[in-house]
């Protein structure tokens, strides 16, 4: 170094460095506030959600169902028949035939049957609802306002995420409307996509990591994997939509099989669904599982070759099993993930409105997600709420299935 | 043979000692399954490209469409006939810019604090909260837009100015969801910078900001450099949320209070209608998924290339 360094001293440098001081500490400052920020945001979203999902609503019945009592038996205590002939006398001959089309009166259970006279007869209409802080510290005004604008109808407390919302169909009234058609299309839908993805995303991993030696082809597979990681969600559904619902669609759509769903009779099927998400969560579950693979010791390897096994039977007696725990991790994250996709689907061709439990792989579906797009698409207030109840479901869901991987990979990982 | 050459060997200083038994029949079958559970992945890219490129080749074959105009003019309306793919672009666009604003400084000085400042009981609680945040369902993301973010914005600025559905608010969301990813991929990155570097700052009498910013984030830059270029290639891609509160109607403006919608939003929309096959509007959809694809496609190999050529390797 030709030149001096000319370095502060004395004063200059007490002054010098109080002002770095002064800086370094003004940046932890702005540092943990933006952690905090990051936090805030989180508890505002689950705030949101969890206040949308209880609260006052302003409900008025069409018919008082105090009225609809047989010999002093109130509706909630009547038998079926009791109800159908509630039924019967309320709606028109044609209504009824429609529904005992749809499937007789013999074969229904009373609660469907309860269903039907709440839906048709009662009419309960939700007029108003409220947020749940609302409800709490302003139930006077909502009282009034009540009061005045639906003078007939009741005001109550409801939780829009009860039992009911997890048994009932999917409906166009929202006082009604459940989550179970999206529920059992969701579970359906990741059956496939597991038992699809699982196998060969595994597959794939033992190939790359055990197999495949250092040739451009496998070089070009590996850096494809990573790129497809990246590639976006609703790509893979147009590719879904090009490749399963229109080019095999005798295969989706259940022809080949002769069991079509005389209601679809296209490839918008849940098979589709769950053969998009397969190819979706793929790359994931490769790159999670190649590195479970990668972390088995070599020496186990050895020892098995050491002993005279054939290279399959060291991968599957000695490598597997101790891999097996990070893999179910990593499987179990990407199905998570594959759970809550919703652009992918909708591309697909997931059902608008289906009060039917899906049946089959070939039948139409609806999945959670899309339930709460929906839901949340619709400029009512009753239908935010839902879409709330709904999401409080998902999340639920995906943390219990997240809770699982933690003690599935605690459980083995002391076992081995 | 590939599988020949990956054979586990004990080297010794002359000769290869290949204590493997040979493989009995049967494993040729199963190797030759593995083999086609890894090519699904390429296969996946094939379909990809084949039918985004097949569907967009039929679309810009059609008299109605030219390409000249599909990359000059400003007006998507598929019922006149009018595909300019502008208004989409400069609305992914909008979000995506926004979302940036929001998600890396917030990003990236979360990761500086988690990797330099948090004590390990603040990371061991931090670090799972920002894993819920990453695990969270962007449709739900979608539904805090709508009901949360578009409130707020038009009660700060008023109901005159923003409109129900806005890129504003899309944007803000989004930055929120990809705020996790920026973070712990730059503190990946930061944490990968070894200690000695530290160090030797301190040494010279650093205070520890100037020790991070000076050292360590130089020092970790192709990583964060990478983690900024995922995070844009997920901001073009996401869906839901500009799908719920961007708008549902293309529209070429600059107003972030004003609705527009994206690429994105546009495929879902139309896509979720009743659509005929082997309609211009179909086809259009792969035109535009194309150009997303090949833009994300882009985006991460640009990232992996950053990677690879700026790393600075310590040893």
């Amino acid at each position: 170094m030709s030149q001096q360094l000319a370095l502060p001293e004395g004063e200059a440098l007490r002054h010098n460095l109080q002002r770095r001081n002064r800086l370094a500490r003004i940046w932890l400052v702005v540092f943990q506030a933006s952690t905090i920020i990051g936090i805030i945001f989180l508890s505002a979203l689950l705030y949101k959600v969890i206040i949308q999902s209880f609260g006052l609503v302003a409900i008025q019945n069409k018919v008082d169902p105090a009225s609809l009592a047989i010999e002093g038996v109130p509706l909630e205590e009547q038998t079926r028949e009791q109800l159908t002939e509630t039924l019967r006398a309320n709606v028109s001959k044609g209504l009824m035939r429609r529904f005992e089309s749809e499937k007789p009166f013999e074969e229904r259970t009373r609660e469907e049957v309860y269903v039907l006279v709440l839906e048709r007869v009662v009419e309960p209409k939700i007029m108003a609802s409220w947020s749940l802080p609302d409800s709490l510290f302003r139930r006077a005004a909502i009282e009034a306002e009540v009061r005045e604008k639906y003078p007939e109808a009741q005001l109550q407390f409801r939780s829009w995420l009860t039992a009911e919302f997890l048994r009932q169909p999917q409906s166009s009234k929202p006082e009604l409307a459940g989550v179970r058609t999206a529920i059992l299309g969701s579970l359906w839908t990741i059956l496939i996509t597991i038992l699809v993805a699982f196998p060969v995303g595994v597959g794939a991993a033992i190939y790359l990591e055990e197999y495949a030696s250092d040739n451009w082809f496998n070089r070009i597979i590996q850096t494809n994997i990573n790129n497809l990681a990246g590639v976006p969600s609703i790509i893979y559904g147009m590719l879904g939509l090009a490749l399963f619902v229109r080019g095999l669609e005798p295969l989706t759509s259940g022809k080949l099989f002769g069991t079509v769903d005389p209601t679809t009779a296209n490839g918008r099927t849940i098979i589709s669904a769950g053969l998009t998400l397969a190819l979706l969560v793929l790359p994931l579950l490769i790159i999670n599982a190649q590195e479970a693979i990668r972390a088995v010791p070599r020496s186990l390897r050895q020892a098995s070759y050491g002993v005279g096994a054939t290279q399959w039977q060291t991968i599957w007696h000695h490598v597997l099993p101790n891999a097996l725990p990070g893999i179910l991790t990593g499987t179990i994250l990407s199905i998570s993930r594959a759970i809550g996709e919703t652009a992918p689907l909708v591309v697909v061709g997931a059902s608008t409105f289906i009060a039917l439990d899906p049946t089959g792989p070939f039948s139409k579906f609806t999945t959670l997600p899309i339930q709460i797009y929906q839901w949340t698409a619709r400029p009512q207030a009753e239908f935010r709420n839902l879409a709330a109840a709904a999401i409080l479901v998902l999340l639920v869901l995906l943390l219990s299935l997240n809770a699982t991987a933690v003690l599935l990979r605690n459980r083995f990982s002391r076992r081995l | 043979m590939a599988s020949e050459m990956a054979m586990e060997r004990i080297v010794t200083s002359e000769k290869t000692i290949n204590l493997r038994r040979r493989p009995r029949p049967g494993e040729a079958l199963i190797q030759g399954f593995l083999f086609f559970c890894g090519a699904v992945s390429i296969l996946t890219t094939l379909g990809i490209v084949y039918e985004l490129g097949k569907e967009a080749w039929l679309f810009f074959g059609s008299p109605e469409v030219s390409l000249v105009d599909f990359f000059t003019k400003t007006r998507w309306q598929p019922t006149i006939g009018e595909f300019g793919i502008w208004p989409l672009v400069t609305a992914t666009g909008m979000t995506t810019v926004i979302a940036m604003l929001v998600a890396l400084p917030l990003g990236l000085a979360v990761a500086i604090y988690l990797s330099e400042y948090a004590s390990a009981r603040a990371r061991s609680v931090l670090k799972p909260i920002m894993e819920v945040l990453a695990g969270i369902p962007t449709v739900v993301y979608g539904y805090f837009a709508l009901t949360f973010m578009t409130p707020l914005l038009r009660s700060i600025f008023g109901r005159d100015v923003v409109e129900i559905y806005n890129t504003a608010s899309a944007g803000l969301v989004m930055g929120i969801l990809i705020l996790p990813l920026v973070a712990s991929m730059s503190e990946d990155a930061l944490s990968a910078v070894p200690r000695a570097l530290r160090e030797a700052a301190y040494g010279l009498g650093a205070t520890r900001f100037e020790t991070a910013v000076k050292i360590v984030v130089p020092a970790a830059l192709s990583g964060i450099g990478a983690a900024i270029i995922v995070a844009v290639s997920r901001a073009v891609g996401e869906t839901m949320i500009v799908a719920l509160a961007a708008g549902a109607g293309p529209a070429f403006t600059f107003n972030p209070f004003k609705a527009a919608e994206t690429m994105t939003g546009h495929i879902v929309r139309i896509s979720g209608g009743d659509l005929s096959y082997d309609s211009l509007d179909y086809n259009s959809l792969f035109a535009i998924g194309l150009l997303l694809f090949l833009i994300t496609l882009a985006l991460n190999i640009i990232s992996q290339r950053v990677v690879r050529r700026f790393r600075e390797v310590y040893e």
